[in-house]
C-alpha cells in the first residue's frame, strides 16, 4: 500500500511499473490490475481554463488517503493499492491522480479501485481553483460518477 | 484555559481572510462555538464541514485542549 500527495508533476505509466516491481512478495499471486488516471482539462463548465490551484490540508489528505486504501484492503479481496495525487501549480494534461488496485480476479480490482477514486473525490480534503483567461474561480462540485 | 489551533481552508480561508487562528477559550467548547469564537460575525455555513485532530467531525463534538480544529468548503479533488 503506498500513499503520496506531491507538489511534483510525474508520470502515472512510470509510477505504475516502479510500484509493481516492489511487490516481490505477491508476484505470480495477480491476474487483474485496474487503474484510474485523471488529468487536467484546459475547459470546465463551458470556460476555458489556463492552469489550475491545487490546494489540500496537509496531514489530513494523507491520514485520509492511509485510512480508504486499509479500507479497500479489507473490504475486496485486492493484494495492493496505489495512489499518488498532485497539489499545487498544475497546467492542461497534467496528471492529477492515479488510482490503483491489484487483485487475483478483475471483479476486486474493478470494485475497489472505482471505490477509492469515488471516495477520494467526494471525502479527500482538495480542493481545486481554476485560473481563466480572466480571473479565477473555486471549483464548488466535481461531474457526476455516472453518465 | 484551553488552547485550540482553528484553520481555515479553500473559499472559506478567503472568506474568512485568514488560513489559521489561535483560540484561548475558558473552559469545554463544541466545533460550533470554536466557529463562533473565531468567527464572531459570521454563522456557521450549512455547507462548511469540519474536523479535529485531521478527522471528520459534526458540529456538536467536544474539543479538548490542544486541539486543532478545521473548517473547509465540500472537497473537489481527484
Amino acid at each position: 500500500m503506498k500513499v503520496v500527495v506531491t507538489p511534483d508533476e510525474f508520470n502515472a505509466w512510470t509510477e505504475l511499473q516502479a510500484y509493481e516491481t516492489t511487490l516481490t512478495a505477491q508476484r505470480g499471486q495477480w491476474g487483474a490490475v485496474s487503474t484510474f488516471i485523471g488529468t487536467m482539462r484546459n475547459f470546465n463548465e463551458g470556460d476555458a481554463v489556463n492552469a489550475m490551484f491545487l490546494e489540500h490540508y496537509p496531514g489530513m489528505t494523507e491520514k485520509y488517503l492511509q485510512a480508504l486504501s486499509q479500507t479497500a484492503l479489507q473490504r475486496w479481496e485486492i493484494l495492493d493499492t496505489l495512489v499518488i495525487h498532485r497539489v499545487g501549480h498544475i497546467q492542461p494534461s497534467d496528471t492529477i491522480v492515479l488510482v490503483a488496485a491489484w487483485a487475483s480476479h478483475r471483479a476486486s480490482a474493478f470494485e475497489a479501485c472505482r471505490f477509492l477514486i469515488e471516495e477520494l473525490k467526494t471525502k479527500a480534503p482538495f480542493w481545486k481553483k481554476e485560473i481563466l483567461i480572466e480571473g479565477e474561480r473555486w471549483v464548488e462540485k466535481n461531474t457526476p460518477a455516472t453518465v | 484555559m484551553m488552547t485550540i489551533k482553528v484553520k481555515f481552508f479553500a473559499s472559506l480561508r478567503e472568506e474568512v481572510e485568514r488560513s489559521e487562528v489561535d483560540l484561548k477559550p475558558q473552559g469545554e467548547m463544541t466545533v460550533a462555538q470554536v466557529w463562533a469564537l473565531a468567527c464572531q460575525d459570521m454563522p456557521l455555513p450549512e455547507h462548511i464541514l469540519s474536523a479535529v485532530n485531521l478527522e471528520y467531525v459534526s458540529a456538536d463534538t467536544a474539543v479538548k485542549d490542544g486541539d486543532e480544529v478545521a473548517f473547509f468548503p465540500p472537497v473537489t479533488g481527484g
